[in-house]
């Protein structure tokens, strides 16, 4: 039975979860959030301390109050006050409703001051607590592309660009420029800076920068269908001799990022290996949040540009025209009956021959079938295409 | 049998392939399903009980069955979406490494949307609903609800919504796009099943019942009270009542009309959530939380509202502060329209906008506060009896100031943006959910239990649901505090940090911890039927308590109040009792009452079947039953037959029965 195999391997668990509860608060000291190798995600995390010693300053005296009051007025205490019509007193009512605005006062001055200090689109002022910026230095611009699962970084000045693979050189402010193809994603590397949303049609900015080298990890922090679990990345802090070598190592990677490989790559895959390639199409970031990476479709901006003609004079003149960038379904009451498919259920993988697990029922590599395509896409950093596929 | 296109005209795009015949979880839950439900259906027949539900229950028009039926609905439904919680704690726990635990993503992406679908929709909004049917009217003094009809109607339209959601376990798929269904990962391109249209039409049909049920409450408290009973003398739940139902009356229809735009997108191919063609995705995110954030507070305030009544009474002491916890209600009700931005600071609308609201968010966290420094000072100088109900209370206060913390920490900008969308943020919104709204919900049951039945519920298996509760509570969701400052975010079905893991598996075993306590809810509720002769209290107060519901008898008449009572002070029957004065035993007269009508049991199933057929596209169905409830609504304002008198004679049968039930007791 499956139930009696699930709670057998609970118990192991759980046992083994026993064994290790002294380590589990230690555990919680490794975390990247709370002991980052970015400054931007040292600050966001100071923030988090000072408004939690600010409201601890009434939670504590509140939970200590609820604890002696219910214990100390019990109704079996004969020697505690009774007094039943004991339902108003000014002066009490002034702190109750003055002690939490103080503290909401100085946390409002400490959100509104952090909050623009601290806002995404803002250039940084600073490498780190002890180390002044150079005002005359351009920041490295990294173009982050989320696609449906993996992340597309583009270098632009370097020329080169990789997929689920971030490296960037440490003390060299960065400014992140954020899209998607189709769903919403945010862009989070936990000791870098928080998460920025990236979404189709819109661009984002992150202005970061990483301070100590090092192996840390990135995600998507936002839900985004069935490859979501693993549509992570890896972000490589390095000197800037380590970065020119991993330059340079894409450059000699083979294959550039052409658009034809580009849309090869926007179908819907999972568990993506690291990719380097040697370089990029003109202009590919732009037309990835312009809608207008296939060749033919005309960019949103275009069309924005046609709308100054009048209402509607951007939009395709009839229904029949084709969509922007393409492959727009009809609603369903224009279907016909044969276009109506059949809906299926959980149990059917969209296309069973193409899926990378096992149909056999009860098999664990049943259980990521959704979409794990791997593109063939050039300079796979790893040989084998995923776990599954290897096995 | 058909040629194919006659089929699909018939079934849409309904076929075998729709049901989960390979999938062991579901056709295991199916067979359960059947043979349980069978059972009910064999008792009920054998029983001949069919007449009976149907005339006494289902048709009902009575604020106390319906009351009573809506927190059954909540209670069945807490079931199926704990299941949910169950296997996601036990995949989360399971899915390291190389482990893909049991669930594939197809699965497991439906049944976390499921789950906070189904508890906030089907198990929170009914729970609180019902509860606020069943004593806000006699807490008043009226004889039922402004518009009784329509609250049946609301009751079955929210059970049509509910029976939807069920279906799609059994029939194609339940939606993957999270509880709040977001597009991208909603529209037409992206989700071609039928999840997000099961959905849609769950969450239309439901919605509609509950906006009915707001304009409803509101006008029963606005245009019913007793007299003598002035705005500042009405008892502090039904203010909070009145503030969460105008609440619902002004969000749902925002909730409804985005609803509405998906649809239009999946079904007619217009472009409003969708990423080409001007369509814009955030705009959804906008409208569905400006219903959001409102929709946190329809929960808690009535709950807010239960907290006070029970610390009022199990102090023995007039609520502290009433007038400034009114206000406090009110103020929270106004504010909470002004903060929904802050479910997504990270979405780049610049630090002016995001400072903005979170100060304003953050200044909720005020007449918070000073709710809880009230109940506090209630109970200052109180005499705290901790029976069952009391001691939701101060397991609530010791939890949800935790949760309100964990909560202005997120309103923090720059703190949001490394917890937003964590399982940090998961266990915030937990922990002010279940520590707020679910203790509150069933220290309501506990407490208003013996008004309805007559008999208080079993304080053992009461107390093995409370600890079960609350114990589970701290173990499940503490780790997942702490992942989440870890750096783990929400919805993931596998990890791969092997550090995380002993967290998840402490988090499983609250969960299992919890399931106890659900447990302990049940026996509670079966040996309090059976020992209710032992339990049985007859004098309509077993707590000693103070407000107008408790001076009638338990179970309340059909009529509730023989005579309408004169309110001269807030805690009305403490009032009363200080007074001495005595209950009226003679000169009854006929009363004036609603009469039953199955229209909203027709009704619903007719929406029922809307929803189906357009989930699955057929569209003669949907065709069929929308002319049906168009016609069958307007025939209904044509029934004239809508009310009868109870006579005197009754009256004055059931009043002195229980004058002899209080003299044999006293």
């Amino acid at each position: 039975m499956r139930e009696d195999k699930l709670i057998s391997r609970l118990r192991h668990l759980a046992g083994r979860a026993l064994a290790m509860a002294p380590l589990l608060l230690l555990g919680a000291c490794q975390s990247e959030l709370l002991d980052p190798a970015g400054d931007i995600a040292l600050q966001q995390r100071d923030i988090i301390y000072i408004s939690t010693a600010l409201m601890l300053l009434i939670i504590v005296p509140v939970m200590a109050l609820t604890v002696i009051f219910a214990w100390h007025y019990r109704a079996k205490n004969a020697q505690a006050t009774y007094d039943p019509d004991f339902d108003h007193s000014t002066s009490l009512e002034l702190v109750i409703w003055a002690a939490p605005l103080l503290i909401i006062i100085c946390l409002g001055a400490l959100t509104w001051w952090s909050t623009h200090l601290l806002d995404p689109f803002r250039p940084l002022n600073r490498i780190s607590a002890s180390k002044p910026i150079d005002p005359k230095a351009k920041p490295l611009v990294v173009q982050v592309v989320s696609l449906d699962w993996k992340w597309l970084f583009i270098y632009p000045e370097q020329g080169v660009a990789s997929v689920n693979q971030l490296a960037l050189p440490v003390d060299r402010p960065v400014r992140f420029e954020l899209t998607s193809t189709n769903m919403m994603n945010t862009f989070y590397a936990p000791t870098l800076a928080g998460m920025i949303y990236t979404m189709p049609g819109m661009r984002s900015t992150l202005h970061a920068v990483l301070n100590k080298p090092g192996h840390y990890r990135g995600m998507s922090g936002n839900y985004s269908g069935a490859g979501f679990s693993y549509m992570n990345f890896t972000l490589d802090g390095v000197d800037q001799r380590g970065f020119d070598a991993w330059v340079a190592r894409a450059k000699g990677s083979g294959a550039p990022l052409d658009t034809a490989r580009f849309l090869e790559l926007e179908k819907p895959s999972e568990k993506v290996p690291p990719m380097l390639f040697s370089g990029v199409a003109p202009g590919l970031f732009d037309r990835v949040y312009n809608r207008c990476v296939k060749p033919g479709t005309p960019c949103m901006s275009e069309m924005m540009h046609h709308g100054q003609g009048g209402p509607g004079s951007g939009m395709p003149s009839t229904r029949n025209a084709p969509p922007p960038s393409g492959g727009k379904p009809e609603g369903a009451i224009f279907k016909e009956g044969e276009e109506k498919g059949t809906a299926p259920n959980v149990t059917k993988p969209r296309n069973p021959n193409d899926a990378t697990g096992s149909t056999a029922p009860h098999s664990h590599k049943n259980e990521s079938m959704s979409f794990n395509l791997v593109p063939a896409a050039p300079g796979l950093l790893r040989s084998g295409v995923s776990r599954e596929a290897a096995a | 049998m058909f040629n194919e296109p006659l089929a699909k005209i018939i079934f849409g795009r309904l076929g075998w392939e729709s049901f989960p015949i390979h999938e062991p979880i579901l056709l295991v839950t199916f067979a359960g399903v059947v043979v349980l439900g069978t059972a009910i259906l064999v008792l009920v027949t054998k029983y001949r009980l069919w007449g009976y539900l149907w005339t006494e229950w289902f048709t009902s028009v009575d604020h106390k069955k319906i009351g009573i039926m809506y927190i059954i609905l909540g209670v069945i439904m807490l079931l199926r979406g704990f299941a949910d919680a169950l296997m996601m704690r036990s995949q989360q726990a399971l899915a390291f490494g190389a482990n893909e635990g049991y669930l594939n993503a197809h699965h497991y992406d439906q049944v976390f949307t499921a789950h906070g679908t189904i508890m906030i929709f089907f198990v929170a909004i009914p729970l609180v609903v019902g509860l606020i049917n069943y004593v806000m009217p006699l807490q008043i003094g009226a004889r039922d609800v402004a518009f009784p009809f329509l609250n049946n109607l609301s009751f079955w339209l929210t059970v049509a919504g509910a029976l939807l959601v069920m279906v799609s376990l059994f029939v194609g798929e339940f939606s993957r796009a999270g509880w709040l269904n977001y597009v991208p990962v909603s529209n037409l391109q992206n989700s071609p099943d039928t999840g997000p249209d099961y959905y849609l039409w769950a969450l239309q049909i439901a919605g509609i019942g509950t906006t009915l049920s707001g304009i409803n409450m509101v006008v029963t408290i606005i245009k019913m009270r007793a007299p003598g009973m002035t705005m500042m003398k009405m008892p502090i739940f039904c203010w909070t009542a009145l503030c969460s139902n105008v609440l619902v009356v002004a969000i749902f229809p925002i909730l409804t009309a985005a609803f509405a735009m998906l649809m239009l997108d999946r079904y007619v191919g217009t472009d409003f959530f969708t990423n080409d063609l001007g369509g814009n995705p955030m705009m959804y995110w906008n409208l569905v939380w400006i219903w959001g954030h409102p929709e946190v507070y329809v929960l808690v305030l009535p709950v807010f509202g239960i907290y006070s009544e029970i610390t009022s009474t199990f102090t023995g002491k007039r609520l502290f502060g009433y007038s400034s916890m009114v206000y406090a209600t009110v103020v929270i009700a106004i504010l909470s329209f002004l903060v929904w931005l802050h479910h997504f600071f990270t979405m780049g609308s610049g630090a002016s906008v995001n400072s903005f609201f979170g100060i304003a968010t953050m200044v909720i966290s005020i007449p918070t506060g000073a709710k809880i420094f009230n109940w506090l000072f209630t109970m200052y100088r109180g005499r705290i009896r901790f029976e069952l109900p009391m001691m939701w209370v101060v397991a609530f206060m010791l939890t949800f100031t935790v949760g309100g913390m964990t909560g202005v920490l997120l309103a923090v900008p720059p703190a949001d943006f490394v917890l937003h969308n964590s399982l940090f943020l998961v266990a915030h919104f937990h922990n002010v959910i279940i520590g707020g709204v679910v203790f509150g919900l069933f220290a309501g049951i506990d407490y208003w239990s013996p008004k309805a039945f007559g008999f208080k519920l079993d304080p053992f298996w009461g107390k093995v649901h409370f600890w079960g509760w609350v114990i589970g509570y701290w173990v499940a969701w503490t780790p997942i505090y702490i992942v989440g400052l870890m750096g783990a975010t929400r919805r993931l079905r596998h990890f791969d940090d092997p550090a995380m893991q002993p967290f998840f598996i402490v988090a499983a075993i609250g969960a299992l911890i919890i399931a106890v306590g659900i447990a302990g809810f049940l026996i509670q509720i079966f040996v309090s039927i059976r020992n209710r002769e032992k339990l049985r209290d007859t004098t309509g107060d077993p707590w000693n308590a103070r407000t107008l519901e408790w001076s009638i008898a338990s179970p309340p008449p059909a009529y509730n109040f023989a005579h309408t009572p004169v309110i001269h002070d807030l805690d009305a029957w403490y009032d009363m009792k200080n007074r001495n004065a005595s209950r009226p035993t003679s000169g009854f007269s006929p009363i004036h009452m609603p009469r039953n009508t199955g229209m909203g049991v027709i009704l619903s199933g007719l929406a029922l079947a809307l929803g189906f057929a357009m989930v699955w596209y057929m569209w003669w169905l949907a065709v069929l039953s929308a002319v049906g409830l168009l016609v069958l609504s307007i025939a209904h304002t044509f029934n004239y037959n809508r009310d009868y008198f109870i006579p005197a004679d009754e009256v004055t049968r059931q009043e002195d029965a229980r004058t002899r039930l209080l003299a044999a007791g006293a």
